[in-house]
């Protein structure tokens, strides 16, 4: 963040305690958010109608065996005393054990989160790279076939339940064509060839160099990308076509095309720079929900992901994967709303002074 | 703007050109046998521990009992690793040989101290199935008086009473009853925990495969064991993939990813059933479908109303289209197989019967109820079409939809009207069923153990009496006649309308053969399969 110096020790001073400020209240922002956050997932789970020992111990144990596991899950404990062990635990990076996979949160995490990111990651790619031209074209071509086939499209994308799609999908380019690999991550031939790295099948095959390995994986990954890609292409070209509007029917554009710019420039220059900034939080936001897991093109393409496991926890009322998933997403949900924020800072010079 | 239009239409067509160039081809491994299934239940390897259905499969590919039987006719008992045993004249104690010459996979002889440290293990962590242990007088205190080692290759079982001598062999042959290498546990142990923290997640058996990778709700691998003492398996390698959607399995099944799908719905079953590739074989389970009717409601306490509902369920059309080749008519509480089962169905769909069975009951107008339903597809389909039915003579039922754990939770708590349930035995002794659903020995709200006849409030200390001498009789035939009774009763009296027994079906690869279907998963064998 660019800010003019202060000519003297004192005008430096105040800048100095006015970032710690900014910084202290971010913090404090963050900690009251997740505090929250946790406060609510925790006594949702408490108030969710389903017993976690019948998890641990199943539905045939005897009444004894059920209150060794119930007591060894500290649920005999009053319920403020079991959020305070959470928390304390969580702050010492130890978000507990699941009752269900009988690991640590955090290795179970670091297992199905990475097959989230990659997929997320190429959705939202896909989404951004196809939805802003789409949406610029639907507002340049406001009301004309282009716009009202984009709109469609929009449309279907918008109101396809994505499990119906998905299996579609499935059935023309993987039963039918034989164009994409069928559900999974990876073929059963290359998954012990693979060394896990950092959890990215495209990364980790790169490093290592098994070429056969990446496009096999990249085949797996094409179909449920392309629809998460679809998906998100869908909010994001309505939302740039809006934002385009809007832009195009302001003053400068008008006084610009007086004095005879290019269309192509104001349109990708002037119009779409400044169209960029409430972009770039849908973006974000749009990002921000393919990484929490779409459970059901988890379930359809059978991919171990964040959506899946979080879902399954919550069924089995295992708090501990439960809360440890909700806050792996508000991570993820604070850290895309401060990464929009610098963009901001970036894409925005006024925001920039003002700063 | 021609430019936008330009840039549009390259970046789609090179899309699509970037996936038309990656042409995949589906071919399983000759030596590897590939599996769909739902793979989210299994909790533990530890068979101290296993109590789910996909779990106990994996353990009865890879570990062994000390007694077995054909699958065929499960009357028919054999040595595993036991190679003989005797039953003292009380009746009370067992002893058994251990068969000389046999190895776990980790190279270790199989002695008594594995046999006797395998049970000792199971009561002491008391888990789950601990209880088909411990129902022969064992506990925590006991077991090592109780079980005890008496040279190399032997050792004795006491038990309280002189049960039937084959409940107890039918109870080793549970997952439960399986048998650990002692040398390899112990040095995994961690905190006086009998190894328990390792091996949730690790193997230590000796059966025809080992269990090499488990990744939660991914893939679970098994691998042949060379040092396995029966005829070697022809597959080098066994892995089921967790595919959670019926249809994405029937998909990866035709295209030629997988060999067999193991959770196809009775649409996807008609779908295969003309395709060349795919044979579809099934094989009957124990699993019983039945409805509990809670006697906290005073409507279902009434006999009459008890009755009346057993006339109101059109089970052939249920069998024949919603749950086609997956379930047949079955209304005792035995499943067919069984010592004494009784495969009588008395009831059919009888609305004029059931209205005449009402106004006794002083309901001519029949009444409100509610009735807890897992939301799966198959279970909501039955539970929707049972309502339809009911609701001709006159009982309006509301259906609660929810998940497992949630129907099942409000079910041990006996907050429920009606739930509409599954029940699978937990042995091959007619004693795992009557336990259950004929065994009532505590009714107050917090009674030691909760069987089905206790969630459903049935108070029934006489047929509780009858139950307990059935698992005393030692003459097979008598004991057969006494369970044919029990259930003849229990048929016209309890509050369960027992309405399927299930039968699974499996779609597999034209070129896959061997693959057998027992009675309970633990018996699903792959050892013998082939590929052609």
């Amino acid at each position: 963040m660019a800010v003019t110096s202060p000519a003297n020790t004192g005008g430096r001073w105040r800048a100095l305690s006015f970032y710690g400020m900014k910084t202290g209240k971010l913090i404090a922002t963050v900690a009251v958010t997740f505090l929250g956050l946790l406060v609510v997932t925790f006594l949702i789970g408490r108030v969710v109608p389903v017993d976690p020992v019948l998890a641990v111990v199943g539905d045939r144990a005897s009444q004894s065996t059920y209150d060794a596991a119930y007591q060894a899950l500290g649920l005999d404990k009053p319920l403020y005393h079991q959020f305070w062990i959470y928390l304390k635990d969580a702050l010492s990076g130890d978000l507990g054990t699941s009752i269900l996979t009988k690991k640590p949160i955090t290795e179970d995490i670091a297992r199905v989160f990475p097959a989230t990111l990659e997929l997320a990651t190429a959705g939202i790619i896909l989404g951004t790279i196809f939805g802003i031209p789409l949406g610029i074209w639907g507002a340049v071509r406001q009301g004309k076939l282009p716009d009202q086939i984009i709109r469609v499209v929009g449309l279907v994308g918008y109101s396809a339940p994505i499990f119906w799609l998905g299996l579609l999908g499935l059935l023309v380019f993987y039963a039918k064509l034989g164009w994409v690999a069928g559900p999974g991550r990876i073929d059963i031939a290359y998954e012990y060839s693979v060394t896990q790295i950092t959890g990215l099948l495209l990364i980790d095959t790169a490093i290592q160099g098994q070429w056969d390995a990446f496009r096999n994986v990249l085949a797996h990954l094409a179909l449920p990308a392309i629809l998460l890609g679809y998906f998100s292409m869908a909010y994001i070209s309505r939302m740039t076509r809006s934002f385009m509007l809007a832009e195009l029917a302001q003053e400068y554009i008008i006084a610009a095309r007086v004095k005879g710019v290019a269309e192509w420039r104001i349109i990708w220059v002037h119009a779409l720079r400044n169209a960029a900034v409430p972009l770039v939080t849908v973006i974000a936001l749009s990002y921000a929900g393919l990484l929490e897991g779409s459970v059901l093109t988890e379930t359809v393409f059978a991919w171990p992901g964040l959506g899946q496991y979080l879902t399954n926890s919550l069924q089995n009322a295992d708090m501990n994967a439960v809360l440890g998933g909700t806050l792996v997403i508000g991570i993820i949900f604070v850290g895309l709303n401060l990464l929009s924020d610098l963009l901001y800072t970036v894409l925005d010079p006024r925001v920039r002074r003002r700063g | 703007m021609r430019r936008v239009s330009r840039l549009i239409a390259s970046a789609a067509v090179s899309a699509t050109l970037g996936i038309g160039a990656t042409p995949v081809f589906a071919e399983t491994p000759p030596d590897t046998l590939i599996q769909a299934w739902q793979l989210d239940d299994i909790i533990s390897l530890d068979p101290a521990e296993v109590f789910e259905f996909t779990a106990s499969e994996l353990l009865g590919n890879s570990y062994q009992p000390l007694v077995g039987y054909n699958v065929e006719d499960v009357s028919d008992l054999f040595g595993v690793i036991a190679e003989s045993w005797e039953v003292s004249e009380d009746g009370k104690t067992f002893s058994f040989v251990i068969r000389p010459d046999l190895k776990f996979a980790s190279g270790n002889p199989i002695t008594a101290a594995d046999a006797v440290f395998s049970l000792h293990r199971a009561v002491k962590l008391d888990k789950s199935p601990a209880f088909i242990l411990t129902q022969f007088g064992l506990s925590a205190g006991n077991v090592e008086e109780k079980i005890r080692q008496t040279g190399d290759m032997t050792f004795e079982l006491e038990m309280d009473k002189a049960y039937a001598p084959t409940l107890l062999l039918y109870c080793l042959t549970a997952t439960v009853g399986f048998i650990v290498d002692k040398e390899l546990v112990m040095s995994n142990e961690t905190g006086g925990d009998m190894g328990y923290e390792w091996l949730k997640t690790n193997y230590a058996g000796s059966g025809a495969f080992t269990i090499r990778d488990w990744r939660a709700n991914e893939v679970v691998v098994l691998e042949r064991n060379d040092g396995f003492s029966g005829d070697a398996p022809a597959m080098a390698r066994a892995i089921y993939r967790h595919i959670p959607e019926g249809s994405t399995q029937r998909l990866l099944l035709e295209k030629g990813d997988i060999d067999i799908a193991r959770n196809l719905g009775a649409e996807e079953m008609d779908a295969l059933a003309d395709n060349p590739d795919i044979k579809i074989e099934s094989g009957i389970k124990g699993s019983i479908y039945y409805l509990g009717l809670n006697q906290k409601n005073e409507n279902l306490s009434k006999p009459e109303v008890r009755e009346a509902m057993k006339y109101l369920v059109d089970y052939q059309t249920i069998a024949d289209t919603i749950m086609k080749g997956k379930v047949k008519v079955h209304q005792a509480f035995l499943p067919e197989g069984f010592l004494g089962a009784l495969n009588e169905n008395p009831y059919a769909l009888n609305v004029e019967k059931a209205k005449e069975l009402l106004a006794e009951a002083g309901l001519p107008d029949g009444f409100s109820v509610t009735m807890d339903t897992r939301n799966t597809p198959e279970i909501t389909a039955i539970a929707e079409a049972i309502q339809q039915t009911m609701a001709e003579a006159g009982i309006q039922m509301e259906l609660i939809p929810g998940d497992g754990q949630q129907t099942l939770t409000k079910y041990r708590a006996r907050n429920h009207d009606i739930y509409i349930g599954r029940w699978g035995p937990d042995y091959q002794d007619p004693h795992t069923n009557a336990d259950t659903f004929a065994r009532n020995p505590d009714n107050s709200d917090d009674a030691e153990s909760k069987p089905l006849a206790w969630r459903n409030a049935w108070d029934i200390p006489e047929m509780t009496a009858k139950a307990d001498a059935a698992v005393l009789e030692k003459d097979a035939d008598k004991r057969a006649e006494m369970y044919l009774e029990l259930q003849k009763e229990h048929q016209q009296v309890s509050p369960f309308v027992i309405m399927f027994q299930e039968i699974e079906v499996l779609g597999i690869r034209d070129d896959v053969n061997g693959f057998i279907i027992g009675p309970s998963f633990n018996d699903n064998s792959f050892r013998k399969v082939t590929k052609d």
